[in-house]
């Protein structure tokens, strides 16, 4: 039996949200008391072997020689042939959008049961039960594993970063690959520098703000505390902001360590997608929004007033 | 043309989420029922939307559930489509709904199955994926646009911190996301006609789940908020800093 660990990579670098599900990956395998190893795929510029510093043993590096496979079929194969080939394993994920797309193709092709959006280790391993985020955050299941084969992915923001681990040994393969039957004809990348499921900091704004060319001041407070925006439904519904940026039952889960909601009222369906952060502040006008009820601090207090000085005392702060 | 959307039947946004028997089971206690709104918004409609325009392509719905699901089919044929199936089966898991409507898409020879990116109550994000890894059909997930020619599909997805357009040789499994299309409300016309058109009842294959829910939990309730005066900003960043270490 051995643990493994798929790992996000875009453009031939590993992504942060790997460095999480290495981390679970390998604490899950002392737990056990197996091997941890890492699955690479396609080209990387990154030094495979200084994986090792989330605490696995080893990567396997498969067809390293040529660009990773845009069909995640092709990809899902790749993972079934290396870890498929014991018959015990056990694979993780990233929840993340690759993860979305991997996971649910390889637990077919090994016919393996699959529990996604997993938030911590197993309470215990004679029975693999997992705990799992369900409603929209809302609440969390025990989901046990029922075949020899098990696979979990891992929700972004859930677990902490190992350090300090030995370099992994690297192990090259080559597997034959299937021929790809998704062809990639245009790539774009968001404008957004910082990924939204990934930022620990995120500052996110509702219709308090009145209008879209009011998003300086919110842009201004995310750049001071290095957060990504976001924003609630009915300012994407109304185009002020990109659809990728609405939080909420619909929208985006985020677990940041720190979420900062202005001009949100917080309807139940966007504290679903929120209330896994860590700390979350609400400024808001009125003392009677909902949202104050889930918060751990708030100013009841004009947007256009608190946002300003709130970046200036950050500013204060981190240039002290 | 011949598409399957598959149809979950999901809790309003709005539910209580509450557990019955010793914390095993949802509390179904005075929950109104929606049709999952990643299906209906975006697979669905914009199946629709194809169909109307290239009225010959055949638009059929599935879902796999009890009696119980059949308002929700209903529902989703007022909005549109020629006729629905429902597996009579109540999923354990992802996999076990998966299989069912892998058999179904098998025998119906679809040209393109459309699935919601998750559902909101179990956000498994794994039906879609599933199906194809069991037919071994093309996936293409977080589709945010799709559009069809006589034997491809062009879809755009989401990727991390970015989208891309794809191309595929039909047929093909997508799941849908926003951007996809814009939420319709069924009209009167197709509200009346919902009710006539064929709904068939599946019996389901043999298959296990693969994956038990063996009990739920509640997230700890909040300490409370700590409110903070409107000119006492630095005061917020002094406590985000020293007690609660989050800047």
């Amino acid at each position: 039996m051995s643990v493994y660990i798929v790992i996000d990579t875009a453009d031939g670098v590993v992504k942060k949200s790997a460095f999480e599900t290495l981390s679970y990956g390998a604490d899950l395998a002392s737990q056990l008391g197996v091997n941890a190893i890492g699955i690479l795929m396609g080209l990387v510029s990154d030094d495979p072997g200084s994986l090792g510093q989330y605490g696995v043993s080893k990567i396997v590096q498969v067809n390293a020689d040529q660009p990773r496979s845009d069909d995640p079929s092709v990809l899902a194969g790749l993972i079934a042939s290396v870890a498929g080939a014991e018959s015990d394993s056990v694979i993780v994920f990233s929840h993340s959008l690759s993860g979305k797309a991997l996971a649910p193709l390889v637990s077919a092709k090994l016919k393996a049961g699959l529990v996604t959006g997993v938030v911590g280790l197993p309470a215990s391993t004679n029975e693999f039960v997992v705990k799992r985020a369900v409603f929209s955050g809302k609440a969390f299941a025990q989901v046990r594993i029922e075949t020899a084969i098990k696979l979990l992915s891992i929700n972004p923001n859930s677990y902490k970063v190992n350090s300090g681990g030995a370099p992994a040994a690297v192990e090259s393969v080559s597997v034959a690959a299937a021929a790809p039957r998704i062809s990639v004809t245009k790539r774009q990348k968001s404008s957004n520098e910082l990924l939204l499921t990934e930022a620990e900091t995120v500052v996110s704004a509702g219709r308090g703000l009145k209008g879209p060319e009011n998003w300086g001041m919110i842009e201004e407070l995310a750049k001071t505390m290095g957060a990504a925006t976001a924003c609630s439904r009915p300012v994407a519904d109304a185009h002020w902001r990109p659809h990728n940026e609405h939080v909420g039952q619909t929208g985006v889960a985020i677990a940041p360590t720190l979420y900062v909601a202005i001009g949100i009222s917080g309807a139940i369906q966007h504290l679903a997608g929120v209330n896994r952060s860590k700390v979350i502040v609400v400024i808001n006008k009125d003392p009677e929004a909902p949202f104050f009820k889930a918060a751990d601090y708030g100013i009841v207090g004009d947007a256009f007033e608190v946002v300003p000085a709130l970046t200036a005392a950050v500013k204060k702060l981190k240039g002290a | 043309m011949k598409i399957l959307v598959c149809i979950s039947k999901t809790p309003d946004t709005t539910a209580k989420i509450a557990f019955t028997d010793n914390n095993t089971k949802f509390d179904t206690a005075g929950v109104q029922w929606i049709i999952n709104p990643y299906d209906e918004w975006y697979a669905l409609v914009r199946a629709i939307e194809l169909k109307e325009a290239k009225p010959d392509t055949v638009l059929h719905l599935a879902t796999v559930g009890g009696a119980d699901a059949d308002p929700i089919i209903r529902k989703a044929l007022a909005l549109g489509g020629d006729e629905a199936y429902r597996i009579n089966l109540d999923g354990a898991d992802s996999y076990q709904v998966a299989f069912q409507l892998a058999q179904l898409i098998a025998k119906g020879g679809y040209d393109l199955v459309l699935t919601g990116k998750e559902t909101i109550d179990y956000n498994g994000s794994s039906l879609g994926g599933m199906i194809a890894g069991i037919n071994d059909l093309p996936y293409i997930s977080m589709a945010t646009q799709l559009e069809l020619t006589d034997s491809k599909a062009v879809v755009t997805r989401e990727i991390e911190g970015g989208e891309e357009v794809c191309e595929v040789t039909l047929p093909v499994v997508i799941s849908a996301q926003k951007g996809m299309a814009e939420a319709r409300i069924p009209n009167m016309r197709g509200i009346m006609a919902a009710r006539t058109k064929p709904l068939s009842v599946v019996e389901p294959a043999e298959q296990d789940a693969l994956t038990r829910v063996t009990a739920f939990e509640l997230p700890p309730a909040k300490a409370g908020v700590k409110l903070v005066a409107p000119d006492q900003v630095e005061e917020l960043v002094r406590l985000l800093h020293q007690e609660a270490k989050v800047l």
